[in-house]
């Protein structure tokens, strides 16, 4: 579904991906790993168009995306839920989740609505109040929430655990796995490896920039260099 | 003591008549500041357009109200322009250097309108009649009940499409986080040129309805847009309904201030509101977005 080959990215003169090649295929969960500043994030934001890339090709369904900006990205079906969570602190609840349907022309997004509630329950409880008023996890959860109102056919998930208690990512991480039984492919970024690779289909671990270590998620967990890098093993 | 009421009601009156147009003026600055992080002081000009166009418009034979939408529609076209070929090539430049460049738009404009129009002073007629209206031993004239009318329906309009429309919300959003707002697919330049358009219409508006009492020249900008900087300070800026209850605060203490004390210092009163909030509440009565320091 997702091919990104050779990606090169810079802010200025740093240059801060080299060569990154990954691949994340329909129904999969792929986890990106790898310490803070190896440039998972700056990844993810390439891959939305937010963020310009220097080198390399983003190839999504087949057609290189490239140059496409990224608010007709969303239209292709490519949707994040970003790192810290962004939501639109002064908007209500619900009015978060709407404006994730924001390019939507199917009039499907009442029937999301719905489900996003069903799987946040919190969320229907606390649409009125301002985003801003929420907890971290509830920040979170209504940040993944708005990604699935655009009805993507691959989600980006970037740190959906950061900061928040072990209870809450267990909630998180349910909802995650509850969303790939429905068919949902996902790639996934996250600091807290051994969560992430536990659930993931593939992995690839970051490091400076640099794909160090790819391969089954099983398979990362077992690896020792990665074990004792990222696993704290 | 019914003379010392008449002669309040009256000050009152004529406050709120320039207030509301203020208070339109602090709402463009508002609408841009929230969607842009711009100070637009170029806001005051898009008043001075839309007035001068319809004045030279129904000279040119014009019927005024298809004078005043073609001249609204011009101005929006103007607003639009500003942003497309002075605000958008320096995205990512310091809100220091944004306001430089709508400073040197105003400039441009003033000098543009010189050579368009004139340099004298216009009027339009007034649009239902000059007859003063008594209320309470004072008296209002029919403009003013336009200008405030006007002011009312541009309020409620803008309201309405914030709150009550998606692409308003996206607005909003856009103002709230970019960058999430990109990432839920709105196009920010759009909506960023949306804000200079709807201000630029919100400018012109209040230009046509208040040119039969204030009369308009090529350079009545600057005075509007520091009143409507001013009133957009005092109400916190970027909070909508601080801009409103801010011009027609400037407006009124303007009014009972010339009235009372003395019309040479009716200008001062909108700087020295500015001054006092400053020292005493920096993120004005409404409290708006914390204004970076400069």
């Amino acid at each position: 579904m997702l091919t990104v080959e050779g990606l090169f990215s810079a802010y200025g003169r740093i240059e801060v991906l080299h060569d990154v090649s990954l691949e994340v295929a329909a129904g999969e969960i792929v986890a990106l790993v790898g310490s803070n500043g190896a440039g998972k994030t700056t990844l993810m934001r390439t891959l939305s168009g937010v963020q310009p890339i220097r080198g390399g090709r983003i190839t999504f369904e087949g057609a290189t995306i490239n140059a496409v900006p990224a608010h007709l990205r969303v239209s292709l079906g490519i949707s994040q839920s970003p790192e810290g969570r962004q939501v639109f602190g002064p908007l209500s609840v619900e009015d978060n989740l709407r404006l994730g349907a924001y390019r939507r022309r199917d009039g499907g997004a009442q029937a999301s609505l719905a489900r996003i509630y069903d799987l946040f329950p919190v969320l229907r409880e606390k649409r009125h109040l301002a985003a801003m008023g929420l907890s971290g996890g509830q920040q979170q959860m209504l940040a993944i929430g708005r990604a699935l109102m655009a009805a993507p056919k691959l989600l980006l998930l970037d740190e959906p655990s950061l900061g928040l208690a072990p209870v809450l990512i267990d909630q998180i991480i349910d909802a995650i796995v509850t969303l790939k039984g429905e068919g949902m492919t996902i790639l996934l970024v996250e600091q807290n490896a051994s969560t992430a690779l536990a659930i993931a289909d593939r992995g690839y671990v970051l490091e400076t920039g640099r794909i160090a270590f790819q391969g089954t998620g099983a398979f990362l967990l077992g690896h020792p260099k990665v074990r004792e890098a990222y696993l704290g093993a | 003591m019914a003379e010392v009421m008449a002669e309040f009601l009256q000050l009152a009156f004529s406050g709120l008549t320039v207030g509301a147009v203020y208070a339109l003026v602090a709402l463009g600055f508002t609408l841009i500041y929230n969607a842009s992080d711009v100070i637009n002081f170029a806001q005051g000009d898009f008043v001075m357009i839309g007035g001068m166009g319809t004045v030279f418009l129904t000279a040119a034979g014009i019927a005024l109200p298809l004078a005043a939408l073609i001249a609204i529609i011009g101005t929006v076209i103007v607003g639009l322009l500003l942003h497309r070929f002075a605000i958008q090539p320096a995205r990512g430049a310091s809100p220091v250097a944004l306001i430089m460049i709508t400073i040197g738009a105003s400039i441009f404009i003033k000098g543009v309108a010189q050579v368009v129009f004139d340099k004298q002073f216009h009027s339009l007629p007034a649009f239902s009649g000059d007859t003063p209206i008594a209320i309470g031993g004072a008296t209002i004239l029919p403009q003013s009940l336009w200008v405030v009318g006007g002011a009312l329906v541009l309020v409620v309009a803008l309201y309405m499409f914030l709150e009550h429309t998606l692409l308003g919300k996206a607005v909003l959003a856009t103002a709230a986080n970019r960058l999430a707002a990109r990432l839920v697919g709105i196009n920010v330049t759009i909506v960023l040129a949306l804000a200079f358009g709807v201000s630029a219409a919100i400018g012109a508006v209040a230009g046509v309805l208040v040119t039969p009492i204030t009369l308009t020249r090529y350079d009545l900008g600057t005075l509007f847009a520091l009143k409507g900087f001013a009133a957009a300070m005092v109400g916190g800026m970027g909070n909508p309904m601080g801009a409103v209850v801010g011009g027609l605060l400037i407006g009124l203490m303007e009014a009972f201030g010339a009235g009372y004390i003395s019309s040479t210092y009716k200008d001062a009163v909108a700087f020295i509101a500015i001054l006092v909030v400053l020292f005493f509440m920096p993120r004005g009565l409404f409290g708006g977005r914390s204004v970076e320091r400069v």
